[in-house]
């Protein structure tokens, strides 16, 4: 965010894989807010419109927080945009989940549902990072974060527990998204690296709290839960599922094509 | 040259943008003002992360200060601790309330226990308690949409958070 005028004392990196996490945490909320984003315009009523564009605006708040952050800790001269417009899909490092197609109304409420019900419990974990910038985008943003857990829980209890057609519906949705699931929760250096230093927690502790959660809103929705598969996505590596390259060419095509434009 | 009550004054009259009935000091976004040597500095807090009046903010505060006759104006993003709706006062709320928007509960309880999301909230027109929420997202990041079932009125209710 280019308002810090002039910028705080800035604190270096406490390890080297400090900002490759901030950007995973960065490029998660940025990617899930533009596949949101484009349901403006064609939400199913006024009301749930608005509230999935407010939703992508709170999570590209989030994103620009953390950009300008890692961008600042980095001190390469990349800015908030930069790091958004000016990567290439195999730098972007958001889980597969964020990034899959929106699907039907019920695919595009559990998949933002999964992202935020594990934005709960990493927030959760953050408030305590060495990084106290990081910190205090956790504390910020968890508050945000409840509004769009309940919000899309009810949508995903309202459509199971509703039509047998909506309940079709929703449950299609999940045997689709539940394996990507997987990925939120799987280890890797970078990750082991961060809890290590105290930047943040290991994906694998947010499981049990995020699958329980999960568990109670899936039963309150009358829908199944899948078996688990042994299944990983590796968005977070930079693999990317094919779908992305369409998201990212129509978010920065506009920067790409009028570079350094400004309003 | 200003000095620190001067801009608190300045201040008090820059509306927010969305909530023109209300001054961005009212809204507790302002969180420091300090004047050394002929520069001014105010540390603002954001409401929500991503709301766009933020940048409007810091623009509308910066000419204020400068047609005020501050030469020198500097703006620091401050986000700890995080904003909260428990900032605003009671004359604010009543303010609110006077302009068709119902004020926030308290959020101070969310911190610890589960946050009431959809509370009874008194319609801010015929102030029946006789209303429901139609969404928890409204036209603004921090307001939802409710309805009253007595006068049969839309309106919007500021957010806890």
């Amino acid at each position: 965010m280019s308002v810090s005028d002039p910028p705080p004392a800035q604190a270096s990196a406490v390890c080297a894989t400090h900002v490759p996490t901030l950007l995973r945490y960065a490029d998660g909320s940025l990617v899930l807010s533009q596949r949101l984003a484009a349901c403006c315009g064609h939400g199913p009523a006024l009301e749930e419109d608005i509230a999935l564009a407010n939703i992508a605006l709170d999570l590209l708040g989030q994103a620009r927080l953390l950009f300008a952050h890692a961008g600042a800790l980095e001190d390469q001269g990349r800015d908030e945009d930069a790091l958004a417009f000016w990567r290439v899909e195999s730098e972007f490092h958001n889980p597969v989940l964020c990034e899959l197609p929106n699907g039907d109304f019920a695919q595009t409420c559990l998949r933002a549902f999964f992202y935020v019900a594990w934005q709960a419990e990493l927030w959760a974990g953050l408030t305590h990072s060495v990084d106290r910038t990081l910190a205090a985008v956790a504390q910020k943003s968890a508050k945000e974060t409840r509004y769009h857990c309940e919000h899309l829980a009810a949508w995903v209890v309202r459509l199971g527990d509703g039509t047998p057609e909506s309940q079709r519906r929703q449950q299609r949705a999940l045997d689709y998204l539940y394996p990507y699931a997987n990925e939120l929760f799987c280890d890797d250096d970078t990750d082991r690296a961060a809890a290590a230093a105290q930047l943040g927690p290991l994906p694998s502790t947010l499981e049990a709290a995020w699958r329980a959660r999960i568990a109670r809103v899936i039963g309150e929705a009358t829908l199944a839960l899948p078996a688990p598969v042994p299944f990983y996505s590796t968005g977070r590596q930079g693999r990317h599922s094919e779908c992305f390259s369409y998201v990212l060419a129509e978010m920065q095509a506009l920067a790409r094509a009028h570079p350094g434009a400004t309003w | 040259m200003l000095d620190e009550a001067a801009v608190w004054q300045v201040l008090a009259d820059v509306p927010d943008p969305e909530i023109p009935a209300i001054a961005i000091t009212e809204l507790g976004i302002v969180r420091a003002v300090e004047c050394l040597a002929g520069a001014v500095t105010v540390t603002v807090t954001p409401t929500y992360a991503g709301c766009p009046a933020t940048e409007v903010i810091h623009a509308d505060i910066r000419r204020a200060l400068l047609a005020a006759g501050a030469v020198d104006v500097h703006l620091r993003t401050q986000l700890a601790p995080p904003w909260t709706t428990d900032w605003l006062s009671a004359a604010t709320r009543a303010k609110l309330n006077a302009n068709g928007i119902a004020p926030p509960c308290s959020a101070a309880a969310s911190n610890t226990h589960a946050l009431v999301f959809r509370p009874r909230v008194r319609c801010p027109r015929c102030h029946s308690q006789r209303t429901e929420c139609l969404s928890a997202f409204g036209a603004t990041a921090c307001k939802a949409l409710y309805r009253c079932l007595e006068c049969h009125e839309p309106f919007e209710y500021f957010k806890p958070l």
